[in-house]
């Protein structure tokens, strides 16, 4: 369409080795779900604004709508497809469940890998590191305060291990 | 890295109404994207979903407008690429700014250079009572590094800037790069005593920060230049400062920053100070007047409140979405009134809390 060459790309995907023949101009929250089919990262704003489109890159969360494919280059990616591991719900997954931490489930994928990422970086955050940690998120639907209670447990019980 | 036509920005930076992104100062989302969306058509959709997915052709996804891809090895090779390349071409480092703006198509390079692959660009070093920052060097290493942590006023910018996503892919170098009258390094580093080392094929050569910005997303780098290091000179042990940037929510731009560094002397005297005011002009403001009413002086009310008088005649500020200009310069009198304090509070040993101020944080 536009004449510029593909460019191939190499990521690891929830573990497994991925790649693609890609535009330069596709982002990387396409590279996910159109071409690997990975449609649990959701596109809300699409300004780097909203953080639906949150993944774990070589570990820290980007917004996905905000980085071209061809920058992803050899990373790692997780996304909320590779949290819960055979069959059993990742803890902060089963934590968003039990407190009701979503309603309409939209920003769920962002807001879980948010949450992944604080607690891999602080195990027992305090209230203002939380609300730090997921400010980047937004949601409409449950005014937070679910959101901010699955944070605390899914904190918790991660900290018994 | 390069600069955005002067024209075009203008048109930006003045245009204001409706809602608000996470790109630009003065930037309208809606109002980009549906012009995006209605003058391209078809180039504004996914490149794949057209073909991989008919049904979903209407699929509204912004897209940037078709570049090719360039990866850098090294500095040398960056800047050779961009020599190359033309002046069309633009280097990418975080892309945090970079591209929501292509996405928009405020900006349309025709290739980019990814200087995320360099080695060693990203390194955050302290030696001889200086600060070195690589051009590559995220917000989030920055705000978790002890060479900051030393820097008060370094860390109140690095902590708060956006939100965590864009804190670990934002770099330092890009910021200043980017010249926004709205970021937030140009105003911190403009109250310290800052210099930017900078690349291109025929050499190297450091700037004073003070002579590099020149105005709004325009700055006195080459088309071919590059920043690989931001040096900043530790400050006295009796100097202290503070940012603070009143904002909206985590991931927009602030409305109005201050950012205040303060030497004390003998017996509360202001030493030194230097007084940054940020998003209320075309580039960060030096505000001097007000620096001169404080210097040399003892730090007492009257004294402030002249300062803070000073500060209401520097701004500059438009009228925008965030505010009116009336109610920029009611804010950035009181964030530098604030600011002072805390700075002053610091400078004598206190802890003190400060950064970014939003609904809910």
């Amino acid at each position: 369409m536009s004449g510029v060459e593909k460019i191939l790309v190499h990521v690891r995907v929830n573990g497994e080795p991925r790649e693609a023949l890609v535009e330069p101009r596709t982002l990387l929250v396409e590279l996910l779900r159109e071409h690997f089919n990975l449609t649990g990262t959701h596109i809300g704003c699409d300004t780097t604004y909203c953080g639906a489109c949150t993944v774990l890159l070589n570990g820290r969360t980007t917004k996905s709508c905000t980085m071209f494919a061809p920058m992803a280059e050899g990373g790692e990616i997780i996304t909320v497809e590779g949290l819960s591991k055979d069959g059993e719900l990742h803890p902060v997954q089963q934590a968003f469940a039990e407190c009701h931490g979503l309603q309409c489930g939209f920003c769920t994928p962002g807001l879980l890998l948010s949450t992944v990422h604080l607690l891999s970086k602080t195990r027992k955050p305090s209230e203002k590191e939380i609300r730090k940690g997921i400010a980047g998120n937004t949601c409409r639907c449950t005014g937070y305060q679910n959101i901010l209670k699955a944070v605390r447990a899914a904190a918790a019980e991660m900290g018994k291990s | 890295m390069s600069q955005v036509p002067n024209a075009r920005v203008e048109a930006v930076y003045f245009s204001s109404a409706g809602g608000e992104t996470a790109v630009s100062s003065c930037l309208s989302a809606p109002i980009a994207i549906e012009c995006a969306r209605t003058t391209t058509n078809d180039f504004c959709r996914s490149p794949t979903a057209d073909t991989r997915h008919p049904k979903r052709q209407a699929e509204n996804i912004v897209y940037a407008h078709p570049f090719s891809y360039h990866r850098a090895g090294s500095l040398l090779e960056a800047s050779e690429l961009l020599q190359q390349l033309g002046e069309e071409a633009r280097l990418i480092a975080g892309g945090q700014s970079l591209i929501p703006l292509m996405k928009m198509r405020m900006v349309r390079p025709s290739a980019l250079v990814d200087i995320n692959f360099i080695p060693g660009l990203s390194e955050i070093r302290c030696s001889d009572g200086q600060l070195r920052f690589g051009a590559l060097a995220r917000h989030a290493d920055i705000e978790e590094s002890d060479a900051a942590s030393s820097i008060p006023i370094v860390q109140d910018c690095a902590a708060g800037i956006a939100d965590v996503q864009v804190r670990n892919q934002g770099t330092i170098g890009g910021s200043l790069a980017e010249a926004d009258p709205s970021g937030d390094w140009g105003a911190v580093l403009l109250t310290l005593e800052t210099s930017v080392r900078c690349s291109r094929p025929s050499g190297e050569r450091t700037i004073a920060l003070d002579d590099f910005f020149k105005d709004a997303y325009t700055t006195v780098l080459g088309h071919d230049e590059l920043i690989s290091e931001i040096i900043v000179k530790q400050p006295a042990k009796n100097s202290a400062g503070a940012y603070l940037a009143f904002k909206r929510s985590a991931p927009v731009y602030a409305t109005a920053s201050a950012a205040v560094q303060l030497t004390l002397g003998d017996s509360d005297t202001c030493k030194d100070v230097r007084i940054v005011l940020g998003c209320v002009g075309l580039t960060a403001i030096r505000a001097k007047e007000a620096e001169k009413t404080l210097r040399e002086k003892k730090l007492e009310k009257k004294r402030i409140d002249s300062a803070v008088e000073a500060v209401r005649a520097a701004a500059e500020p438009q009228d925008d979405m965030r505010g009116s200009a009336d109610y920029k310069r009611v804010l950035i009198a009181a964030l530098v009134k604030r600011a002072i304090g805390i700075a002053a509070r610091r400078a004598r040993g206190e802890q003190v809390e400060a950064g970014h101020e939003y609904v809910g944080r």
